[in-house]
């Protein structure tokens, strides 16, 4: 799996934080998506998914 | 293929019980997806209660959160009062405008930065229980924990000193009174700007290091446009919490199994707040917006200047997305609802609202374990007649 986060779009929510606080983080600047592991280990793919499908701006995508 | 029209609707405002929606929008939530629905001023927009559309709605950008573009779903007077655009009032605009504003601010609301505020959050709790202790059982828990705790916590971050709360609180409560008069209206948000605009030309003499200071010094907004992103912040920053965190009382109070489940197991405090949010949506009425061109939804046709109102209540019961949306359950996973909006408006504040539950709920049942309502279930007198639900007063004893 690998994460596409696009900083143009978020909006800072910080809900892929609270449902995959080891995947993402959010700049300390303008609190927008940050990867801390673009290409996540297996474990964490389901969390992945819930964040896409919980993220309010549409900034993140799986392929 | 667009598909025939059942004739409009107007808003329900009736609860048929005071926890649950008016039933009118699940009825018609199973029907369809949304429908014709008459708006105060005589115009025919429409009114989304699916989970599915209320979120594609509010994530499209052909449809617009702009304050002069919409019309209202009731009260005439809402209009009247809203219409003015006002700098710094960015949740009525849409981008670029609004992400001039919205990126300066989500840097100070990020999760790591509301978990840094958490033990000052926890003693502040602290101390408001202390103060219904020396009130002394009964007392009422809005005016003594509730409305104090997100009021002092907003006034803190951004800056606006906590003795003046009166004044706010007095202003933002006439503002979000349905029964309130378009006078009544313009005086409390003129009266809360002129407050607000004098604070932060104090601020620009004599900076802290509180968010309205951070951002005169940013010099990216006028002490206009800072001005209104204070009103908003203020507003947002306690009426909301403050009543998730009466109504969530009350709520576990009726549901005695549930509260004692989280009273004897604080870690299941993340999914209480979760699914408090989800079962209560105390933002009852609305949000609007409106097509800036004609779209195409689930094979209806919105032209462009047609209104939608979107019904987050019954958007966070759909039966789709929900197993057995009707019944509260602390346990379940409820992330994913509604209830802080979706799209580019999401609420600005949540992670600040989730932790002040988070340490609210389970804080006060342990001060508390035998914690009861003061007067009968059905003698608490609900907010029905305000913009964000919840209870004007509750009674508790100990």
């Amino acid at each position: 799996m690998r994460i596409k986060a696009d900083t143009d779009v978020c909006i800072g929510a910080g809900m892929c934080v609270l449902t995959a606080p080891k995947v993402f983080d959010q700049s300390e600047e303008d609190g927008t998506v940050l990867l801390l592991e673009p290409e996540p280990s297996a474990d964490q793919e389901a969390a992945v998914r819930r964040a896409v499908q919980v993220c309010p701006s549409g900034a993140l995508s799986v392929s | 293929m667009t598909k025939a029209m059942p004739d409009p609707v107007t808003l329900p405002l009736a609860r048929e019980t005071p926890l649950d929606p008016p039933s009118a929008l699940g009825r018609w939530r199973d029907e369809g997806p949304l429908r014709p629905m008459l708006y105060a001023d005589g115009h025919v927009g429409w009114l989304v209660t699916r989970y599915d559309t209320v979120r594609a709605v509010l994530a499209d950008p052909r449809f617009s959160t702009r304050v002069e573009l919409l019309h209202p779903p009731i009260g005439e007077r809402l209009r009247q009062a809203a219409l003015r655009k006002r700098p710094g009032f960015f949740l009525r605009e849409d981008p670029p405008e609004h992400t001039r504003f919205r990126r300066l601010l989500t840097g100070q609301f990020t999760v790591r930065r509301m978990k840094q505020l958490e033990p000052r959050i926890e003693k502040i709790t602290s101390e408001r229980l202390d103060e219904m202790e020396k009130a002394g059982s009964p007392a009422d828990l809005v005016q003594l924990f509730a409305l104090p705790i997100p009021s002092l916590v907003i006034c803190e971050l951004l800056g606006v000193p906590y003795a003046d709360h009166h004044r706010f609180q007095r202003d933002s409560a006439t503002l979000l009174n349905l029964g309130s008069s378009p006078q009544q209206v313009s005086q409390a948000l003129d009266g809360l700007m002129d407050y607000l605009h004098d604070l932060v030309v104090r601020k620009r003499a004599e900076p802290d290091d509180a968010l309205l200071s951070g951002l005169v010094a940013s010099g990216q907004l006028t002490d206009e446009e800072i001005t209104g992103v204070a009103v908003l912040l203020l507003i947002a920053g306690h009426e909301t919490t403050a009543n998730m965190l009466a109504l969530g009382t009350y709520t576990l109070l009726n549901n005695p199994g549930q509260l004692a489940a989280l009273r004897d197991d604080p870690s299941l405090a993340e999914t209480a707040v979760e699914e408090l949010l989800r079962y209560l949506t105390i933002v009852h009425l609305g949000p609007v917006r409106t097509a800036l061109e004609d779209a195409e939804v689930e094979g209806y046709a919105i032209k462009a200047g047609q209104s939608v109102v979107l019904a987050l209540s019954a958007a966070n019961r759909d039966p789709e997305r929900f197993d057995a949306p009707d019944k509260l359950d602390i346990t379940r996973q409820a992330t994913g609802h509604v209830s802080f909006g979706h799209g580019i408006h999401q609420c600005l504040g949540q992670q600040l609202a989730r932790i002040e539950m988070r340490i609210g709920y389970p804080a006060l049942l342990r001060r508390f374990p035998h914690l009861r309502l003061a007067i009968p279930s059905e003698e608490v007198s609900m907010r029905s007649d305000m913009a964000i639900y919840g209870v004007h007063r509750l009674p508790v004893a100990w």
